[in-house]
């Protein structure tokens, strides 16, 4: 059953074409990651599956009842506005203090309920935000860049919480990324987004797709090295492909010059 | 008891801070300062023309506050900046408002009665209008609450939540008109901001949640109208001026403790 259904969507900024005839479908309980160099409309189009931006033409389609999460890629509060984090978790619903402390446990932050939203790290705050994305119990959680401003041990343990969530709550996840490690071990699926969708598919089928190539291949041959070794040819510089992160969510595994080159900016 | 015109005044002066105080916090948290004050200075146009045509003061004030309020919110984001939109059609509305009181023979002695309010001579009709508007504006924060909040803390996470942050900011520019056409009376169209934004400003060094600073908020509103009624009465000052005057030295106190408090900790 689909959750969401996109069909030939448009969205224009002023005169300015951000998002072209895409066509999407999210399904229940898969991992999907949009791709994309910057400006590629990765933002908009997660904005507009929950509404926030008007459509020039297409259809968005909702299965009835969808319960959404998302987690923004910035969420800056007003220092006017006083907001603890427990305080915080029970927007727009208030939620039992039972709960909302279970779910910060599980986000790995248990001690911070009684604190400023304004005071915590850009780490803690992308944390606080994902679990009062789940306290929802979404059917469909929207990640923007989640990661952004958390370290890589920091960041691994995020994904790793996904997947847990994932199997927990059977929630399907649709996130934008710019760590390919991650998309590449951790996605069912994958878009490449540039304005319209260039392509689409498993991991491998995208990673080899000359359309993902044309976008991420140039300057990236570490990187794009990271995804092709699954595949029968060979590579120009001759690295073994013994490390092994297939489809390990163990992303924290890689060594660490791989994963930075891996990181598209 | 209510013939005694002290006993009316107070009343009059605790319904007006009842209502302005929460509704200030949004205007703090919103960044509407700006707005508050050129809705209010519009209505001077309002109770001009509600003057001429022998219409209610306070009805001819509420419907001239939101035409401003949405005429504002409507014509913001083509081409003119906000503070400059604000600039010209609040003090436009309210030179057109004075002129056409002018107009009015007999009119002109009352003219400062709305600029800066005549609290001691509310009436039993005027205390059951304050009144019954307080409570609808009380009313409609109450009942809007969590949605209002969401879409003030950021309008993606509202409709993720299937908040619609266009509808809430509809919801509070009718409870702004509401108050500036109870609060008329009370301080007077120059000063119907103070009252909205001081209490606010004064109470946020001390709230951790945001119903914590509504209700300071009303507090410190409450004890301004108090202060400033015994005050005028003591030194024969304006009614008006003079309860934000009081709330001026609450905000001065409070800013100061905050310091200190800060420097200490």
């Amino acid at each position: 059953m689909s959750l969401i259904e996109v069909q030939n969507l448009s969205v224009r900024y002023g005169g300015h074409q951000v998002l072209d005839h895409v066509d999407m479908t999210i399904s229940c309980g898969e991992i999907v990651t949009i791709v994309g160099p910057n400006g590629s409309g990765k933002s908009t189009l997660l904005r507009s599956l929950i509404g926030a931006v008007p459509v020039a033409s297409g259809k968005l389609t909702r299965a009835e009842g969808l319960s959404i999460g998302y987690v923004p890629q910035k969420l800056a509060i007003d220092p006017t506005l006083p907001m603890t984090v427990a305080r915080f978790m029970s927007l727009p619903r208030r939620q039992q203090s039972r709960d909302v402390a279970i779910a910060l446990e599980q986000a790995g932050v248990p001690d911070l309920s009684t604190r400023q939203m304004t005071e915590l790290s850009g780490g803690q705050f992308q944390r606080v935000m994902l679990a009062r994305a789940l306290l929802a119990k979404p059917d469909l959680l929207l990640l923007d860049e989640a990661t952004q401003g958390l370290d890589q041990p920091g960041s691994a343990a995020f994904y790793r919480q996904i997947e847990e969530v994932r199997a927990r709550l059977g929630c399907a996840v649709l996130m934008v990324s710019h760590e390919l490690h991650v998309v590449m071990s951790a996605s069912d699926r994958v878009i490449c987004l540039n304005g319209h969708v260039c392509c689409q598919g498993t991991p491998e089928i995208v990673a080899s797709a000359p359309e993902y190539r044309a976008l991420f291949g140039t300057g990236t041959q570490g990187a794009l090295a990271l995804y092709r070794h699954d595949h029968n040819h060979s590579h120009d510089d001759g690295c073994d492909h013994d490390h092994g992160h297939g489809r390990s969510p163990d992303s924290g595994a890689i060594p660490l010059h791989q994963a930075t080159r891996s990181k598209v900016h | 008891m209510l013939d005694d015109f002290l006993i009316r005044s107070t009343l009059a002066g605790l319904g007006v801070a009842l209502a302005a105080a929460p509704m200030g916090c949004f205007v703090v948290w919103r960044r509407m300062a700006y707005f508050g004050d050129a809705t209010a200075h519009a209505s001077i146009l309002g109770v001009a023309i509600a003057l001429a045509l022998s219409l209610s003061v306070f009805l001819g004030a509420m419907i001239m506050a939101l035409l401003m309020a949405l005429a504002v919110s409507g014509l913001s984001g083509r081409g003119y900046a906000v503070d400059t939109l604000l600039g010209v059609l609040a003090h436009s509305a309210l030179a057109f408002g004075l002129v056409a009181v002018s107009f009015l023979s007999g009119v002109r002695i009352d003219l400062m009665a709305y600029l800066f309010g005549d609290i001691l001579a509310v009436g039993k009709t005027d205390l059951l209008v304050i009144w019954g508007g307080a409570g609808l504006v009380l009313g409609l924060l109450a009942w809007r609450w969590s949605a209002l909040l969401t879409s003030t803390l950021n309008p993606d996470l509202a409709h993720a939540s299937g908040i619609d942050p266009k509808r809430e900011q509809l919801v509070l520019t009718l409870a702004l008109a509401v108050v500036v056409a109870v609060a008329i009376k009370v301080v007077g169209v120059l000063l119907i901001a103070a009252l909205l934004i001081i209490p606010a400003a004064a109470a946020r060094p001390f709230a951790r949640t945001p119903e914590g600073m509504a209700v300071i908020a009303v507090v410190v509103a409450a004890l301004s109208v108090l202060g400033g009624l015994q005050a005028s009465l003591m030194m024969d000052t304006p009614t008006g001026p003079s309860i934000v005057c009081v709330a001026a030295l609450i905000f001065a106190g409070s800013a100061l403790g905050a310091t200190l408090h800060r420097r200490l900790a």
